[in-house]
């Protein structure tokens, strides 16, 4: 499914400095039974977020007011475990259109990639200062400018730049994906296809 | 120039290379279910494209069947849905498809290698992360999402990056009671959940030569676990005999064919990988894990590590021993266990299971421990009546249940209550993993079978007969 272009990100960000966290919290097994891709939003970091009987855990950032935004900054080795997409569409359900961590498991940098979400890694003394900033004052923006590959903290104005490759990267600034290119090549697909026996 | 297994089966299978960017990779077989499909036929509909070549593609129903009483309609009506959605879809694309109670269902990971799907040489994925499992045969087979698996269906590729290369060599003899179960644990706890992104892994040395197919399908099952993107083991003779024969393998001159090429599928001499590893059989005793990632193992005599001692912040640390309901130091021999699952695609074939009766035999279940024993297909199921093995279960006060994912991800009824301890074979410890506040303890089948017969974590050799 084609998505928005992604260009320059400027939002305030919710953090979440937890290492290690797996897709199985991000979007728990019970929720997977939906047979279409919207809705999975409500149930993000369902375990964490919310008590059994429902009500929400006052301790959990998404439950805080204070921090709200487009960009949610993760712990180390964000998004490890299952292949679900569902993690993704989660993500970008709740209105996320940016993960920033000094580390991604690949599957879920992929899924990212794919439904529109920036998987934005950087180093681990950049995610401390991301933390920090947003900690000293929950109004701070991190500008994520995607042509440039640069992301600022816009309270300090330090800023690094990550890494895309240029595919991907053309692909979410004009808002095209995968399946539009493999739909361009099919007959090359098609030659290797019959020359591969099954 | 020298190459790595990797690098034969990978580059054999690049259609384009993007510069600056991923490789159009072709994908020889698929493997679908009901719960990362639907959404994908969704996007193939509303795009107006129609499968490429619907005989790559394989269905079969596993993740959220329930596994007593298949005979009658499914209760859960979302699961119902899902199901009734692989089936219509399956047939108005014409993908073969295995629904609950035909023959060949089962795990997804299970029901490809038993029924020759999984081929040495081969690319296969499928949106489950643990379809590294299917490298055991030299295949290069990974996980992928919904999106990919729309554009497998659609084109019969997906964009993917190379990863890097590394090799991991287990060599020695493996002790009494040390399954691949816990060679593949051991090597998380050393690697840690996140050592191997970016990688995918090849295993060599004696213990996995040396290990049976269904060992080496446990180990590479476990290679997501330590991140990497798949692992793969190089296809010898107990390879070509496992899948001889079975229904869709080549047979006769295509058969000669293959095998003349499948024999090529080795690591030439002085190839070069990113990273390597060697590690010892004889470091490694049955493995347990004590926390909330896969990583988080250790041999079952020993005490929980300090935070010091593990990688990571301690924060993240003290939350996941919280979760579990345990403190640094303390003994893991001995902790009381409340359920115990025996099943999976990482330990649902029947070597599981017949480690599992060869400890319980002539035991009886302890009292107060619900156990779970979920073979991985109906060809398991089968084997294990015909082998005798039920008869032994039941003597010891177990019953067997019906094939599928079960309580490896807890989207059917099989779910451990919260607060309660399993013993589990499946691959993930994660929070919540068996139904919400469920604590999880990865282990083999021979650790599941200790706890199941005494009620508390025992060490497995004490026990053998
Ligand atoms: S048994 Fe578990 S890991 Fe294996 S395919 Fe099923 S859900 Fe995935």
């Amino acid at each position: 499914m084609a998505y928005d272009k992604f260009t320059v990100l400027s939002s305030t960000a919710v953090p979440l400095p937890i290492e290690n966290v797996d897709t199985d919290q991000i979007i728990p097994a019970r929720f997977l039974k939906a047979t279409k891709r919207e809705g999975f939003g409500d149930n993000l970091f369902r375990d964490w977020r919310y008590n059994p009987d429902n009500s929400p855990k006052e301790d959990f950032v998404l439950n805080n007011p204070l921090y709200r935004g487009k960009i949610l900054v993760g712990g180390r080795n964000f998004g490890s475990g299952s292949s679900r997409e569902h993690a993704a569409w989660a993500v970008y359900d709740c209105g996320f259109r940016c993960v920033v961590s000094s580390f991604f498991a690949d599957i879920f940098k992929n899924n990212c990639l794919n439904v529109g979400v920036l998987p934005v890694q950087v180093s681990d003394i950049f995610a401390e200062e991301i933390f920090k900033a947003i900690y000293d004052d929950a109004s701070t923006e991190l500008v994520i400018d995607l042509a440039a590959q640069s992301i600022t903290i816009s309270s300090t104005n330090s800023q690094e730049s990550f890494d895309i490759n240029n595919y991907k990267k053309q692909n979410m600034l004009n808002g095209f994906d995968d399946i539009d290119y493999l739909q361009n090549i099919k007959e090359d697909i098609r030659i290797f296809a019959e020359n591969t026996p099954l | 120039m020298s190459k790595t297994l990797f690098d034969k089966v990978w580059d054999s299978h690049v259609v384009r290379r993007i510069k600056d960017g991923p490789d159009v990779f072709f994908i020889d077989r698929h493997l679908i279910h009901e719960v990362t499909s639907p959404v994908a036929f969704l996007g193939l509909k509303s795009r107006d494209l129609d499968v490429m070549y619907p005989n790559r593609t394989f269905a079969t129903a596993d993740h959220n069947t329930p596994t007593l009483n298949q005979h009658l309609p499914v209760e859960d009506p979302l699961s119902a849905i899902q199901l009734k959605a692989l089936e219509d879809n399956s047939n108005e694309y014409g993908i073969s498809h295995w629904g609950l109670g035909h023959r060949n269902n089962g795990i997804v990971h299970v029901v490809g290698p038993e029924n020759g799907i999984t081929l040495p040489g081969a690319t296969i994925v499928c949106g489950d992360s643990h379809t590294s499992t299917h490298g055991a045969f030299g295949a290069i087979a990974f996980g992928i999402g919904t999106s990919e698996v729309e554009m497998v269906l659609s084109a019969q590729c997906i964009m993917q990056t190379k990863p890097k290369r590394m090799r991991i060599n287990v060599n020695g003899t493996l002790s009494k009671g040390v399954s691949p179960k816990d060679v593949g644990l051991y090597i998380i706890a050393q690697l840690t959940t996140s050592g191997a992104t970016g990688y995918f892994a090849e295993y060599a040395g004696d213990v996995f030569q040396n290990m049976s197919m269904e060992g080496r399908m446990t180990v590479c099952n476990l290679s997501i676990e330590m991140g990497a993107r798949g692992g793969m083991i190089a296809p010898d003779e107990k390879t070509f005999d496992y899948i001889e024969g079975r229904t869709m393998t080549p047979k006769g001159a295509d058969w000669d064919k293959a095998m003349k090429y499948w024999e090529t599928l080795k690591t030439d001499e002085g190839a070069e990988f990113d990273k390597e590893f060697n590690f010892n059989a004889g470091d490694i005793e049955p493995m347990i894990t004590y926390g909330t990632n896969p990583g988080m193992g250790i041999g079952i005599s020993k005490s929980i590590p300090t935070a010091e001692s593990v990688e990571g912040g301690k924060a993240t640390y003290d939350k996941s021993l919280a979760y579990m309901g345990y403190a640094e130091k303390e003994p893991m021999i001995g902790k009381k266990i409340d359920y115990v699952f025996v099943g999976s695609c990482t330990n649902g074939r029947i070597e599981d299971f017949r480690a599992f009766a060869s400890i319980v035999k002539g035991k009886k279940k302890a009292d107060g421990v619900t156990v779970w024993l979920v073979p991985g297909s109906h060809v398991v199921e089968a084997e294990i009546k015909k082998e005798g093995i039920l008869n032994i279960l039941n003597e010891a006060g177990f019953v067997l249940r019906q094939p599928g994912c079960s309580a490896c991800l807890a989207m059917n009824d099989d779910k451990v209550p919260a607060g309660k301890y399993s013993v589990s074979t499946s691959n993930r410890n994660f929070e919540g993993r068996q139904g919400p506040g469920s604590r999880t303890l990865l282990a083999s089948p021979l650790v599941a079978a200790a706890a199941a017969v005494t009620g508390v974590v025992t060490d497995p050799r004490t026990l053998i007969q």
